[in-house]
């Protein structure tokens, strides 16, 4: 699956992305989602951070012309709110997978290219953290420390690294025995030079790849935490909102606008990044996908005998 | 003999996995701004019982281990101190004990209360992970044997968008559309108040709960499942031995089912036990969902009451279940596979 | 040796052509018009650098060739049946039974999981299905027994063999249900040259005792010296030689089957790798223009570079009764002998006459 990645020059690579219907179609799917989020100020009808005159008739009230998407519990604009909850998505996304990253990048490198003792303890660790279920975890951080959006942002990112961590040793130990390293090593060139020009370059593509589906992780958890009702309550989310609307009686009230919207954004943005980062990876580690079960109707192309390949 | 040394050597990983656990356990709660131990003691809904039981079962005067008094704020402590007489030993007696607390909204031992929960998160989760992975193994072995048609290309975006659902709202929108329109239950286990007049009909109201639970659980899983099945088999099916078992003229039937799925099994164990902590994350979303009184319910609801014993209790719990469900594939791949099993 | 009492050989092959598509490139021309014919019990040597086609030849005749290939030229007539011409299920009941391959590289073609004497047991199973499972297990014993395995390994997995063993038992699944044809793929690479010789020395002693006709698919011109009757050398998926073995070793007549022999001054030391031909073979997708030798003959000549040379008859003796390109075996009426005709296909061949 991730064994070599092949380091593609940009317009060979651009080249064959094109080519990938389903890298494009995520690609555009967040195109459009990060559109919103950047101009959100400008697309959402009402300022969800405006206070709102309740009467009986504007909560949970349906879509109408004036709220597209109707109203919350607390009389809100679903619409606006839906807009607005891309912005915590994406931040938590992209910086919670950053530090993840940066950590199993660094473990998984470092216990590669060094191996022994290092590289036993490093897995070690790394396989424990592997086994202790990731969202009990930080539901019972979040849940002590205070649920700020930069807490959630480190909580995340602190403990998604190891899957990471592991494909990037593995990767690094494949690329450790090549050629060019080993010749390098001869000539005593420095592990941080080897490290540096040898081995990131070619582990580059492998950190891209996941790290676009450690994204989507992060952004399920993300969701998932202001579900549970640990969300920062001084930003509006996508998960938060649903949060309010299952606990305040949207379902009694029959209000599916509430519930549908905002589940629709986690999933429209969750599988942009998955479509992206399953196209990636198909570009930048292209698999044949035949074998020897694959109906080969046409091995025998002779116009002599047609009833072979009916 | 290789095998029982495997074995031994499994048992001694997961025990200190365990200890690891345990002791990850005793330090978030420590360490942490929150400090539930002694932040709990000024919870106004305390009774005076439950305050003496915290502190005696915290031994919150004396020092956390030998040479600290307290993690938060870090305070040095002495260092002539009998080891077993700190709050980590008394944490470790405690659990090994089975004794988890009082929790802080019952006033009811946490231990307790959790030994009914384990069973009725082990039925829903049990259920769903049977069909999750008989479905998505199906899906998965049609796609990789019609690799590049376009059925497998259909599988692959299902799988991709199932996997890209939120459990938790799947679990809404299933609720929505079933109490609304099947006239299912809303949440629960069995319906309150009902006397049952035998077995059989709370069977049958048992089953009316599960469904919908059952079904996210399914859909979210299955597509998982699929994509793991869809390339573990074609890397199988790339194996010269298919070849060979291609040319002695078996059908093509016969060879998926003697020769690929026995090597794809495999690594599917070993995935199945990798996915557990997936597992139990799905676990809390749909018990919250639907009201299920496991496990995972629990830990909503003590976020929602700031119940600390409870999502202490919780959390070690389902780590454990995590650990332990992660031993058994190690041993069922041993089993499994005859170049281990053999030597 | 068989007379030939019959005039249709066991396995006549005749202007086989084999491409590889691959998308965005030009189809690569891994076989070209590679004709050949296998009497009942005869051994051929099939004999080339890497690359050349020998084990996609060897595919093709049992319809096994990877969604890449195809089959774009020819014919294969198995006891004059023609092989091209069957639905895939009459094509499966054929493999095997009829024509077995022991493949390149034992250790990859038996299954891990599977015990190699249900590995060996399904075949007989799915080609006498009326066998009941003790006749299959004391068919398994004997076939083990007859490689040299104790019959009581047949409930062991591949793992638990040595590499020697492995072979054998890839030997002993081929013979499983009696086929008149077995395709040996290299069969001793990666195996130690003791054990090498042990089992060429079971497969000759086999092919003696069942009468199996086999195709030797190797690198190794020693082998084909020992064990084989007649010799189909390949160059660049082309035939570049074809001839009785006495004949190749005593007067071969193309450039690079003369360069092979020079490699192996002693047929005594047949390990030796078949590289020391300067220069690399072509590869089949993009082919020299004329002669594919051309780049790296000695004997290069201007028409070399432009003129493909046809398959041609060397000797006029036995070329009498054959115009060109079919390379069947001349079944001469005047001898009573079977010896193939001696073709070559290089300018030079034609210049002589
Ligand atoms: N699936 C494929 N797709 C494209 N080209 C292929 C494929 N399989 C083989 N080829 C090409 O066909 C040519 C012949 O390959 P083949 O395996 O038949 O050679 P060989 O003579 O058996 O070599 P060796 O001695 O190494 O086994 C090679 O150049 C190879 O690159
Ligand atoms: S045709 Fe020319 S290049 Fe080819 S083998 Fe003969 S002499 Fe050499
Ligand atoms: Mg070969």
């Amino acid at each position: 699956m991730t064994d070599q990645p092949l380091l593609l020059s940009g317009a060979a690579f651009w080249k064959s992305f094109r080519r990938n219907r389903i890298a494009l179609a995520g690609l555009i799917m967040l195109a459009l989602a990060l559109f919103a989020a950047v101009f959100a100020p400008v697309i959402a009808p009402y300022d969800p951070a405006a206070s709102v005159e309740i009467t009986i008739d504007s909560i949970y009230a349906r879509p109408s012309a004036a709220h597209l998407l109707g109203t919350d519990d607390a009389g809100k604009d679903v619409l606006s709110n839906f807009i607005y909850g891309s912005r915590v998505s994406l931040t938590v996304g992209i910086f919670a997978s950053f530090i993840s990253i940066v950590i199993g990048g660094t473990l998984g490198i470092v216990a590669g290219y060094l191996g022994g003792r290092t590289e036993r303890v490093i897995m070690r660790f790394t396989d424990i953290m592997l086994v202790i279920p990731d969202l009990p975890l930080t539901v019972v951080i979040v849940a002590i420390t205070k649920p700020r959006l930069l807490n959630i942002i480190l909580v995340i990112g602190l403990i998604g690294w190891t899957t990471t961590a592991r494909l990037v040793r593995a990767q690094t130990l494949s690329i450790k025995e090549r050629k060019f390293v080993l010749r390098a090593r001869s000539i005593g060139a420095g592990h941080f030079h080897i490290l540096r020009r040898h081995i990131f370059p070619l582990v580059l593509p492998l950190l891209v790849v996941n790290s676009v589906l450690i994204i989507s992780l992060a952004i399920l958890n993300e969701s998932t935490l202001s579900f549970l009702g640990l969300s920062d309550p001084t930003v509006v989310s996508w998960g938060q909102m649903l949060n309010y609307a299952f606990e305040r009686g949207a379902m009694s009230s029959r209000a599916w606008w509430v519930l549908v919207t905002p589940g629709f954004g986690i999933v429209w943005l969750v599988l942009g990044f998955t479509l992206l980062g399953h196209g990636l990876e198909q570009v930048l580690n292209p698999r044949t996908e035949w074998h020897h079960l694959t109906d080969h109707p046409l091995m025998v192309s002779l116009p002599a005998f047609p009833e072979t390949h009916p | 003999m290789k095998s029982l040394r495997l074995i031994a050597s499994r048992l001694v990983w997961a025990i200190f996995t365990i200890l690891f656990v345990m002791t990850l356990n005793f330090v978030i709660f420590r360490v942490l701004p929150g400090d539930p131990a002694r932040g709990g003691l000024r919870d106004p809904r305390l009774t005076r019982e439950a305050i003496e039981a915290i502190r005696v079962r915290f031994g919150l005067e004396k020092p956390v281990i030998n040479c600290v008094q307290s993690l938060n704020p870090w305070e040095p402590g002495p260092c002539a101190v009998n080891p077993f007489d700190t709050q980590f030993f008394i944490y470790l007696r405690n659990l090994a004990q089975g004794e988890l607390g009082i929790s802080y909204h019952t006033n009811r031992p946490v231990a307790e209360m959790m030994s009914q929960m384990i069973w009725n998160t082990i039925l829903l989760i049990g259920l769903g992970q049977i069909l999750a992975i008989i479905l998505g193994m199906g899906l998965g072995i049609l796609a990789a044997w019609k690799a590049r048609t376009r059925l497998d290309f259909g599988a692959l975006l299902f799988s991709l968008l199932a996997w890209s659902l939120p459990t938790f709202w799947l679990g809404i929108i299933l609720l929505f559309w079933g109490s609304n329109q099947l006239g299912l239950p809303i949440g629960g286990r069995l319906t309150p108040g009902v006397d049952f007049p035998n077995t059989a009909a709370m069977l049958k109201d048992l089953g009316r709960h599960l469904v919908l639970p059952t079904l996210t659980y399914t859909i979210v899983f299955l597509g998982e499942y699929m994509l793991i099945m869809r390339s573990t088999l074609i890397d199988v099916l790339s194996e010269d031995f298919i070849l060979t078992a291609k040319a002695k003229g078996l059908h093509t039937f016969q060879i998926l089912k003697d020769h690929a799925l026995r090597n794809a099994m495999l690594p599917m164990v070993t995935l199945i036990a990798i996915n557990l902590g997936f597992t139990v994350a799905g676990a809390i979303q749909i018990e919250s969902v639907f009201s299920w009184p496991g496990l995972g319910g629990a830990v909503f609801d003590a976020v929602g009451q700031r119940d600390y014993p409870m999502l202490q209790g919780a959390f070690l719990l389902l780590a454990v279940t995590v650990i332990l469900a992660n031993l058994a594939a190690d041993l069922v791949y041993s089993w499994l596979d005859p170049r281990v099993r053999t030597d | 040796m068989t007379t030939p009492t019959t005039s249709a050989p066991l396995l006549a092959v005749r202007d086989l052509s084999i491409d590889f598509i691959t998308p965005d490139r030009p189809p690569a021309h891994a076989v070209s018009r590679v004709s050949f014919t296998l009497q009942p019990g005869e051994a051929m040597g099939l004999v080339g650098e890497s690359g050349c086609g020998k084990t996609t030849l060897s595919l093709a005749l049992l319809r096994l060739l990877p969604p890449q290939g195809r089959i774009v030229n020819g014919s294969v007539q198995f006891n004059g049946r023609e092989l091209l011409a069957l639905a895939e299920p009459e094509m499966a009941d054929i493999r095997w039974r009829h024509m077995a391959m022991i493949f390149q590289g034992a250790m990859n073609a038996l299954n891990p999981v599977v015990t190699v004497g249900s590995q060996i047991g399904e075949a007989i199973h799915r080609h006498y299905p009326f066998m009941s499972p003790p006749e299959v297990a004391a068919r398994v014993a004997e076939l083990l027994d007859m490689v040299g395995i104790l019959g009581a390994r047949a409930d062991q997995y591949p793992h638990q063999y040595s590499g020697g063993m492995r072979q054998r038992a890839m030997i002993a699944m081929a013979l499983a249900c009696s086929p008149e044809i077995v395709i040996a793929d290299e069969p001793t690479t990666a195996l130690d040259v003791m054990i090498q010789a042990q089992i060429l020395d079971l497969l000759d002693n086999l092919r003696r005792h069942l009468g199996l006709a086999v195709i030797f698919v190797t690198h190794d011109l020693g082998v084909v010296a020992e064990l084989c009757d007649k010799v189909l050398v390949m160059y660049g998926g082309v035939t570049a030689e074809y001839a009785d073995v006495d004949t190749i070793y005593n007067s071969p007549r193309h450039p690079y089957t003369q360069e092979l022999l020079k490699a192996f001054p002693d047929l005594s030391k047949p390990q030796a790798a078949l590289n020391s031909i300067p220069g690399y073979p072509p590869r089949p997708d993009a082919l020299p223009t004329g002669c594919r030798f051309h780049p790296r003959c000695p004997l290069v000549f201007d028409r070399c570079r432009t003129d493909q040379p046809a398959l041609l008859s060397v000797s006029p003796v036995w070329s009498s009764q054959q115009s060109s390109g079919y390379a069947g075996t001349a079944n001469s009426k005047r001898s009573g002998e079977v010896r193939p005709t001696h073709l070559a296909s290089c300018h030079l061949v034609e210049n002589d006459k």
